[in-house]
């Protein structure tokens, strides 16, 4: 249990995931907040306005799937590092991950490194597609990740090797 | 003699908020900290903080630190005097200081305590074994003075600093063995926990450290289930070997002035330890004298903040500053700053202190 463990269980993310239909064909935002703390950049972190301004700040997000375009822009702004962006078909085997990233070494495109899952368990190889640092992003950098189509919803960190 | 009109104790978040807003609103301030850099804990704090944009959310606190200290820098009307130790309140309202060893006195028309708070310890074998350390001090080892605490940490404590300072310990290339928490739930934010998670640190919720031990210094720590009154299962232990034990069970409020001047003190465990009794205005039970920030209750930096704009607006609105009391100009800020705590502290994470103020001032 994710108040046990700071694993989210499959349900928890079942709950948070954006519809099917969507998914099968975009690029999303997958917002893994599972619990009503005050905090509330997110809702003013969307230029497209898919993240619904909050009623009460301990809410968690409210998100339009259909005005989200995957852009990842609100993935740096999150406190929390708890907001991944998501495409399961970006090739043929292959799906799309982003993922916030402060560690060293930042890793560079086209690097392969071990992608992880919630725990921190290796599950496979993973591509770096593109590193992103703008200055917006406050030195929280972005990792686009090409992964096994099978762990889109899996892969959730990276380890560098030596 | 020096006799500002308000004296603040303390620059990390909340006395910095209140210098400014006390300031802002025309008094003359004069803000003490016993460091040589404004900021308090802010400037060991490299995460992004919570909250909404009024406090700075999705900022990292030590850029927080940053923006509140130029605001007070460039605020006319405050005075900030660092490497200024408060020495103690006596009897007659004169306030002690020890600066570059001179002592100065201060006699303020209202004096504003954010002080902030200490670590808590914790007692087992092998506590006093170099190598077991306050998280506050693994912080400052690293954060402040660029040094490695050690080569492998075990964390007690699974609140948001015990979180958060496993968190900047990986960032710092530290390998964190486990973080161990005697609570059967993770204390701090969930969503701090599955970051750490993520990395593969496990988190031993219902656990404790039986022991820490080695020759010289720490080698390694023992840890064990506890059921649910919190006693220890048989058969459990877990021998995990580390040279660094970092202790982050909570933090108690740093009182030592409040009681010095005679401030009802009431004993709130949801606050941390003694608190004073205060109005709705962080005014303690003696006239003149306010808190804000941790001393007031052990919370989030970003009430901390807010506290300090409530406690400075209220304190210079008593002195006739922004209209006075229920003025046109302070009594917006005031209800806007009350607003705030309100928001803050209403959702499940603000239960305990939301209980913990209801028992303080009733």
């Amino acid at each position: 249990m994710l108040s046990h463990t700071g694993i989210p269980t499959a349900e928890d993310i079942e709950a948070v995931l954006p519809p099917e239909e969507l998914r099968a064909s975009r690029r999303l935002a997958v917002f893994e907040c599972f619990q009503d703390i005050p905090c509330d950049p997110c809702a003013a972190a969307c230029p497209y306005g898919a993240i619904a301004s909050f009623d009460d700040i301990n809410d968690r997000p409210r998100v339009e799937a259909e005005k989200c375009i995957g852009c990842a822009k609100c993935v740096s702004q999150c406190p929390g590092l708890a907001i991944f962006v998501v495409e399961e078909h970006y090739s043929a085997q292959e799906a799309l991950v982003v993922i916030p990233y402060e560690y060293l070494p930042v890793p560079k495109r086209n690097d392969i490194v071990a992608g992880l899952d919630r725990e921190g368990v290796e599950v496979c190889r993973a591509r770096v597609v593109k590193v992103k640092n703008a200055v917006a992003q406050d030195r929280t950098r972005l990792l686009w990740l090409a992964v096994p189509s099978a762990l889109a919803h899996v892969v959730r960190n990276i380890r560098v090797e030596a | 003699m020096r006799t500002p009109e308000i004296l603040v104790v303390g620059a990390g978040p909340a006395g910095l908020s209140a210098a400014d807003a006390a300031g802002s609103l025309g008094a003359e301030v004069v803000l003490v900290d016993r460091s040589e850099a404004a900021g308090g804990q802010l400037v060991k704090q490299t995460h992004m903080f919570f909250g909404s944009k009024n406090q700075f959310a999705a900022t990292r606190g030590i850029d927080i630190a940053t923006k509140l200290t130029a605001q007070v820098v460039e605020n006319s009307r405050v005075e900030m005097l660092l490497g200024t130790t408060v020495l103690g309140y006596y009897p007659d309202g004169v306030i002690l200081a020890e600066r570059d060893g001179r002592l100065l006195k201060f006699e303020p028309q209202r004096l504003i305590v954010a002080t902030g708070a200490a670590e808590k310890s914790l007692p087992f074998p092998g506590n006093d074994l170099p190598g077991v350390y306050g998280a506050g001090a693994v912080q400052t080892l690293m954060n402040v003075h660029g040094v490695q605490p050690g080569d492998r940490v075990v964390m007690l404590g699974a609140g948001n600093i015990g979180l958060i300072v496993s968190y900047q310990l990986l960032q710092a290339g530290v390998p964190v063995a486990a973080i161990v928490e005697a609570a059967p739930t993770i204390g701090g934010y969930l969503v701090h926990a599955s970051k750490i998670r993520r990395a593969g640190v496990p988190i031993y919720t219902s656990h404790t450290v039986k022991k820490a031990y080695g020759a010289e210094a720490l080698e390694g720590v023992v840890i064990e289930a506890v059921d649910e009154h919190c006693q220890p299962v048989p058969g459990t232990e877990k021998d995990l070997a580390a040279d660094v034990l970092c202790v982050a069970v909570g933090l108690t409020p740093l009182t030592e002035l409040l009681f010095q001047a005679g401030c009802d003190m009431r004993y709130i465990s949801q606050l941390g330890g003694h608190v004073a009794w205060r109005n709705d205005d962080l005014e303690t039970s003696v006239p003149g004298i306010y808190v804000a920030g941790d001393v007031s209750g052990v919370e989030e930096a970003s009430s901390a903040m807010v506290e300090g704009n409530l406690a400075g607006v209220c304190a210079a609105a008593s002195l006739g500053y922004g209209g006075g009391r229920n003025g046109n100009e302070s009594e917006p800020l005031r209800l806007a700053y009350l607003e705030q705590l309100r928001e803050l502290r209403c959702g499940p994470m603000g239960a305990k202190t939301r209980d913990g103020i209801c028992s303080l001032t009733s």
